[in-house]
């Protein structure tokens, strides 16, 4: 078989399909992860005490936990427990935990970062905290948050390769198969990398667009 | 049950811990030892050589581990001629993933050393390479400290990718211990908390290091 046969039949349809799945997976994941993340972070600054503390906790397993042993639990561990869940649907799971833990640290960080005299000012204005929240505090912060959360959303392309590790046929899944297959590593791996590099640096260019969209004048 | 499964396996385990320690400490050195160059070359080199560091940065930072994996440990490596074990597989290919971002690390804090620094040494008759080595990389090193330390636990996680290619880290040795025993979630849940501990632990001990070294009123964002 010759390298042009070899790439259009072949390579290319598996690819696309592989292609469709991870961005499947980031898809769904993505919106999840950073409200998930929002609502932990907002937990852990305003919730009480017992509240702050189980979000940390939170965060402190799902990242310093890796992320193919987290899928590895949730795929081979949970049936044990009579949950049985499809690949696909234990990839997101364990994709929305790790987006949402790191997603959580930044916007966390960038509550923080606006001033506590807003909240105080809103509430002397007669808005209950849940308002002063929603309108003062978290549309500066998320805003500032855009960096970091569109970095994570970066990272999560690359980590969706991990879906195959739980048989998840992706991107990377797809390779590995056809390589195998048709004992072609070079040709394929250099394939999909350049397939990765395109959609992570398209990413980076949409991620510094939005940044410049919504940064706040002045 | 599942404990005494624990202590019975535990050596094996073991075993497993010193393997990922062992993966992260290479990949940390072979980091920082061609990261540091990749950084020099990125702010004194000649445009060839900065866009040349570009690329490999772009390439690193831009792929899965997994996807380096593959490539490096199914075909460059054999394409080389080189049958190396999938141990220093591993260690090659998370260490240079961490010099691509320890490189930007090491960037930003020559970068934040400032010029005039450079022109002073140059105008007291030292050469060039005498003012980077005693003048802006002492300064530098402390500052890139922090950035740098945030590598490890990033590097301890990915590590696990390396049971991909059948390095026996901790992961693997786990998931071995599940198949052979059908005990899922208590080895799986003790994996984990020896993953968190481990990375607690380096970090604190960093952080020791840290302290140690620091310059009373330098730092980030003194000096």
């Amino acid at each position: 078989m010759d390298q042009i046969t070899f790439i259009f039949d072949i390579m290319v349809p598996a690819f696309a399909n592989g292609l469709l799945i991870t961005l499947a997976l980031v898809a769904v994941t993505a919106p999840i992860g950073f409200l998930l993340g929002v609502g932990v972070a907002c937990g852990r600054v305003y919730g009480g005490k017992g509240l702050s503390w189980l979000m940390q906790l939170y965060t402190i397993f799902f990242r310093g936990c890796p992320l193919l042993l987290l899928l590895f639990i949730l795929y081979f561990g949970l049936p044990s427990l009579g949950i049985v869940l499809t690949p696909f649907v234990a990839s997101v799971l364990g994709f929305i935990f790790c987006n949402s833990a790191y997603n959580s640290e930044y916007v966390r960080g960038s509550i923080l970062s606006v001033k506590e005299g807003q909240l105080i000012a809103a509430k002397a204005l007669g808005m209950t905290k849940n308002q002063a929240i929603l309108n003062i505090v978290l549309p500066q912060a998320l805003r500032r948050s855009i960096p970091g959360v569109s970095n994570e959303f970066i990272y999560l392309i690359k980590y969706s390769s991990l879906a195959y590790m739980i048989t998840v046929i992706e991107l990377t899944g797809a390779s590995k198969l056809i390589a195998t297959k048709y004992f072609a590593y070079n040709e394929t791996f250099i394939a999909v990398a350049i397939v990765y590099l395109a959609l992570v640096t398209i990413t980076t260019f949409g991620a510094n667009a939005l940044e410049k969209k919504y940064a706040i004048p002045g | 049950m599942a404990l005494s499964i624990l202590i019975d396996w535990f050596p094996y385990l073991f075993s497993g811990i010193v393997l990922t320690l062992g993966l992260v400490a290479s990949a940390l050195i072979i980091g920082a030892g061609v990261g540091l160059p990749l950084a020099l070359g990125q702010v004194y080199g000649s445009l060839p050589v900065r866009s040349a560091i570009a690329t490999f940065v772009w390439f690193f930072r831009g792929l899965p581990v997994l996807v380096l994996l593959f490539l490096f440990y199914f075909g460059i490596f054999p394409a080389l001629g080189l049958d190396l074990p999938a141990f220093y597989v591993g260690a090659v290919v998370l260490g240079l993933w961490g010099a691509a971002y320890q490189s930007q690390v090491f960037r930003g804090a020559i970068q934040s050393i400032s010029e005039g620094q450079m022109i002073a040494a140059r105008s007291l008759g030292m050469s060039r390479f005498q003012a980077i080595k005693s003048i802006i990389l002492p300064q530098a090193m402390r500052i890139a400290l922090p950035g740098w330390s945030n590598q490890y636990p990033e590097i301890l996680t990915e590590s696990s990718v390396c049971y991909a290619i059948g390095v026996a880290e901790l992961l693997t040795r786990s998931s071995q211990i599940v198949s052979q025993t059908y005990v899922t979630m208590p080895i799986y849940l003790a994996c984990a908390v020896i993953f968190i501990l481990l990375s607690y632990a380096g970090t604190s001990c960093i952080h020791m290091v840290e302290k140690k070294i620091a310059i009373p009123g330098f730092g980030p964002g003194g000096s």
